[in-house]
Formats: C-alpha cells, structure tokens, sequence
C-alpha cells in the first residue's frame, strides 16, 4: 500500500526520473574515449544543482539567532558553489586545450 | 511578480511562481543539451558553457522568485548571506580550476564530486526536521539523499587520497564482510528512520548516527579498490553524486534538481560501464576484486633477461626507422614528459620519420585524461591514433616507444590467463619489430602486475626519469 501511495504522491517525479534516466543514456551513449574525462567533469559540475537546495534552505532561515544549521546551510552553499563553478571551469579549461590544437 | 494569475488545486500562484517554474524548465533541457553537445569533440566546449548557463540561470531566478510556504521571498538579509557564500566557492573553485596542473586533473574532479556530495548531505540533514512524522515518502527521499551524498563525499574524499598517493591500498580478507556488516547496519538504520512514527525531532540521534555510518561506509567502501581502479570509481560517485542531488529535489519538488541529478546519475552509470568494458571487467569485479592487492602472481617466474640500451644507439635506431609508434602511459604525465615528447617527435618527423601517438582508452589515471595532456602540449589531433585503429598497423611499425606505460601493453592480457587483466585489450607493443621501454625502474606497474614484455628479445629498456631520458635524447638526436 504504500508503495502505491508513494507512487501516487510522486507520480510527475517518477516519469522525469524514468524520462531522466532514458535521456541520461541516450545523451552519453557513443561517447569517444577522448571526452570521457571532460564528460565526467562536466556531468560532475551539473550535479551542483544541489546549490538550488542549498540556496532555498539558506534563503528562508531564520536569522535572528544564531544556530548551527545556518552555519551547515552556508557551508552547503560554498560547497555546492565549489561543485559547480570549479567543476564548469576546469571542463572549460580541458575543452579550450582540445581546440586549440585545432588549428 | 505576485500578482495572482490563478489557482492549482486549492492553492493560488503569482506570475513569479510561474517564471521560476518556467526558469526550471529552460534549465532542464540546458543541461540535457549541454550533455548532448558535451559528448561530440566540436561542440564539447559550447556545451559545457550551456550548461553552465542553466545552472546559472536556476540560481539566479531561485535567490529572486523563490518563496516559503507561507508565501514570503526570501529576505534580503539572506540574498546577501547566499551571494557572499557563493562568491567565496565561485573564487576558490574558479582558481584551484585555473591553476590546477593537467596531470592533477582525475584529483580535483574527485574533490569536486566530494563537495557535491557533502552539499547534498547538509542540505538533507538540515531540512530532516521538517519533514513531517510518519510521511514516509518524504522522510524516505530525505534519508536516502543524506546517505548517499555521505557516501558520496567520503568516498570520494578517498579516491582522491589515493590518485594523489596519499592513501594507499588496504585489502584485508575480512574487509569484504565488514563492509557486508556495516552496509546492513546502516540500511537498517535508513528503514528504521523511514518507517518510525515519532517526530523527526525525536529522532536526530538516530539521523547523525546515520550519517556517521554512511560517511565510513564510504570510506571502507573505496579503501579495498585498487588505485587503478579509481577512474571507474570516481564515475560511479559522480552518479551517486547526482542521485543524491536528485533525492534533495524531491525534498523541495524541484523538477531542474530532480531531472539534472537522475541525468547525471544515470550518464555516471553509463560513462562507468564504457570504462569496464574498456577493462574488460564488470563493475562487481571492480568493487569486491581488489586489483592489484598481490593475488597476482602470474604465470611463474621464466623472466628471461632484461637489455638495456644506451642513448646513443637508441638516437641511431629512432632516426633511421620509417614508422615509428609512441605509447604514452601515466609515467609520462608524472614526468611532466608531454612537452619533450612532441619536440622529440618533431624532430624525428623533421627526418622524414612518421611519428604517431597510440592513445589506450584507459591511459593516464581517467579515459581520455592523455589526450587532454598531449593536447596541453600542442600534440596535434591527427597525431593521436586510437587504440582499435593502430592495432593491425603495428607488425609494420619499426620502433615502438613506451614512455611510463606499462599494464596497456602487457601482452599477459592476451596469452596469461591467471593475470587479473587477462582478456584486457591492449595496444600491440609487442608486434612492433623493435621495442624501446621508458621506465623510472624495475618496478611493477600501477596496477601491480609483472609484465612480459619487458623480457621481450626485440625489448630494449631505457631506465630513468621520462623527462630527462627523452631531453638527452633529443640532444642526442640532434648532434648526430
């Protein structure tokens, strides 16, 4: 029963996950083994996303106080920040080397 | 933006609630695209950038138009708390990027991933306690987000330890059912947590046991696997990475976090699978095998005798053949050798000799990471010949040079079925009719297997530093 009511609650979630993972696939498939690096790199800095989370938890705390779960949110945040900007950048840095040599 | 525009079941929302629903959605398929164009060589760098921005874009219309479930924004005090954070990651991760040397890189992507993994873990430990007792669904998407991204995040922590040399191989015997017994502790512990009536605030102990139990789990996990195998587990923490994001989405309904950590969840997977298969080694091989711990004791010990060539006769050889192969392996990356190495090959290509890269899908510590190192160099692209594609030309090739490659070439691959890389692929060195193997000495290599070819007849050894051996080389060369 409650697996059915699971799937209920989150049934939009469940078919983007099942779409996600059949896109997922489908995207990386035939990849060249010259770009598996900067791929794993590149897909590494989009699961930053979890800086949106990090964003909305810090965005409506509660500031009055202090507490250790702001000081966790903050740290989340420059985690995640860490994740994504140091993760596009170095792809970006990889990738700008395969062009050069284009020339 | 709060004007009212409408009602969906029961519940009115304003035309910002729809712009940053509709931002979403124009995030989503950036990264969908961004990973499209990310896996073509011409288009790579555009999509990354792509990507980039739609995750900028996500951010941006989050920190404006994102609201509570009371309907308040988020203050302004906190707009400034978020940006100033985001600015101290955005300038730490934006120059350990720039500065960071090539040869480094499969380090700093599992830094990265670990950061990743810890965000998602604080951002589910800290919104546990609203979650409502006895919501199973939301608790379950709660705790699973905080133990994988824990899990993710020390693990990762690990196999950068190792990759930097930091962290050695520890495989003993019981680790295996350890890591058996504090896997069923810590699932235990999950559906405990899930299916518990009691107030979330009630359970907190339990929720940092949790964690605790997940991060070490992620720590014994990784510690058995070999070094060599590192890159397939890096991989498949970056999948675990955005499964965990994808969990935290659930948490907030966020369909961009949801779609952009299942996608990378599921390319991690995928990306994991083309690196075993170019092992030739299932990724249950990989996690219980523990390569390279020793087991490996080969098919005896008839080594044969090891010649040694000096330089100048090495100069003569390489300037007189036609067709000459070069094996690059980690060796040469350590040696920081990539520069040297091209002048070598333009010098000798200045001769009338056809010089060409042999490029082993698993080279280097990550797939591809020697391209991107020769391509740091300057090594043209045409230059670089995959493995599959150079394999029936190398009975013709006069001279094959292996610079710190070792396990790629290891013919026990093909002819030694005790070897743990028995049925690997390999590029042919040993079809080559002459045979020049750059080695700091005679040590094993990464993966700690005893290598035939060196004892090879056509096998001549040149012992030393890569860069130093090909420097004198080149002088060598040049003063004939």
């Amino acid at each position: 029963m409650e697996v059915l009511k699971f799937f209920f609650e989150y049934k939009e979630a469940i078919f983007i996950i099942a779409l996600s993972i059949f896109v997922g696939i489908e995207v990386i498939s035939n990849v060249p083994a010259v770009l598996h690096t900067p791929l794993m790199s590149g897909a590494n800095a989009i699961s930053g996303v979890i800086i949106i989370g990090g964003i909305i938890l810090v965005g409506h705390a509660d500031l009055s106080k202090f507490s250790l779960s702001l000081v966790l949110g903050i740290l989340a945040l420059i985690f995640g920040t860490l994740n994504v900007v140091g993760g596009f950048a170095v792809t970006d840095r990889m990738l700008e080397m395969f062009k050069k040599k284009k020339k | 933006m709060d004007k009212i525009i409408g009602t969906l079941n029961g519940i009115n929302f304003t035309i910002g609630d729809t712009l940053l629903e509709l931002s979403y959605l124009i995030a989503a398929l950036l990264f969908v695209f961004g990973l499209k164009l990310l896996s073509h060589p011409e288009t790579a760098r555009r999509g990354n950038l792509w990507a980039a921005g739609g995750m900028g874009l996500a951010m941006l219309t989050t920190l404006l138009l994102h609201k509570a479930p009371n309907g308040s924004g988020i203050p302004l005090t906190n707009v400034w708390i978020i940006l100033a954070s985001i600015g101290v990651g955005s300038v730490i991760g934006w120059i350990v990027a720039r500065k960071i040397k090539m040869t480094a890189m499969p380090q700093l992507v599992s830094i990265y991933n670990a950061t990743g993994g810890a965000a998602s873990m604080l951002v589910a430990l800290l919104e546990y306690p609203n979650a409502v007792a006895g919501d199973v669904s939301s608790i379950l998407v709660t705790v699973l987000g905080l133990v994988i991204g824990a899990i993710a995040f020390s693990g990762s922590m690990i196999a950068y330890g190792k990759l930097d040399g930091k962290v050695g191989d520890i495989m003993k015997p019981f680790m295996t059912y350890l890591n058996l017994v504090l896997l069923i502790v810590t699932i235990a512990l999950t559906v405990f947590i899930i299916i518990s009536p009691n107030e979330p605030s009630e359970m907190i102990w339990a929720i940092y046991t949790l964690m605790a139990l997940s991060l070490i789990y992620g720590i014994m996990f990784v510690m058995p696997i070999g070094g060599a195998d590192m890159p397939v587990v890096i991989s498949l923490l970056n999948s675990l990475t955005g499964i965990a994001a994808a969990m935290a989405g659930f948490i907030y309904s966020n369909e961009a976090m949801i779609l952009g950590g299942i996608l990378v969840g599921a390319a991690g997977m995928i990306l994991t699978m083309l690196m075993c298969k170019a092992m030739n080694r299932s990724l249950l091989n990989v996690i219980i095998g523990a390569f390279g711990g020793g087991g490996a004791a080969g098919a005896g010990n008839e080594h044969g005798t090891i010649k040694e060539i000096q330089l100048s006769d090495a100069a003569v050889l390489l300037s007189y053949s036609q067709k000459i192969v070069i094996i690059p392996g980690y060796g040469l990356a350590v040696a920081q050798a990539q520069h040297i190495a091209h002048e070598l090959d333009t010098l000798l290509e200045g001769k009338g000799v056809e010089v060409k890269y042999a490029i082993h899908p698993v080279a280097g510590r990550m797939p591809g990471h020697m391209n991107v190192l020769l391509a740091e160099a300057d090594v043209p692209y045409e230059k670089l010949v995959e493995m599959d594609d150079i394999n029936p030309d190398m009975p013709n090739v006069d001279v094959a040079i292996v610079i710190g490659a070792n396990d790629v070439v290891n013919p026990a691959a093909y002819d030694d079925p005790s070897s743990p890389i028995y049925g690997m692929p390999i590029i042919d060195a040993h079809l080559a009719k002459n045979i020049i193997i750059m080695k700091r000495g005679m040590g094993k290599g990464y993966a700690g297997i005893e290598n035939f070819l060196f004892f090879n007849e056509k096998t001549r050894m040149l012992f030393g530093d890569a860069k130093s051996s090909i420097t004198k080389l080149v002088s060598e060369i040049k003063s004939m």
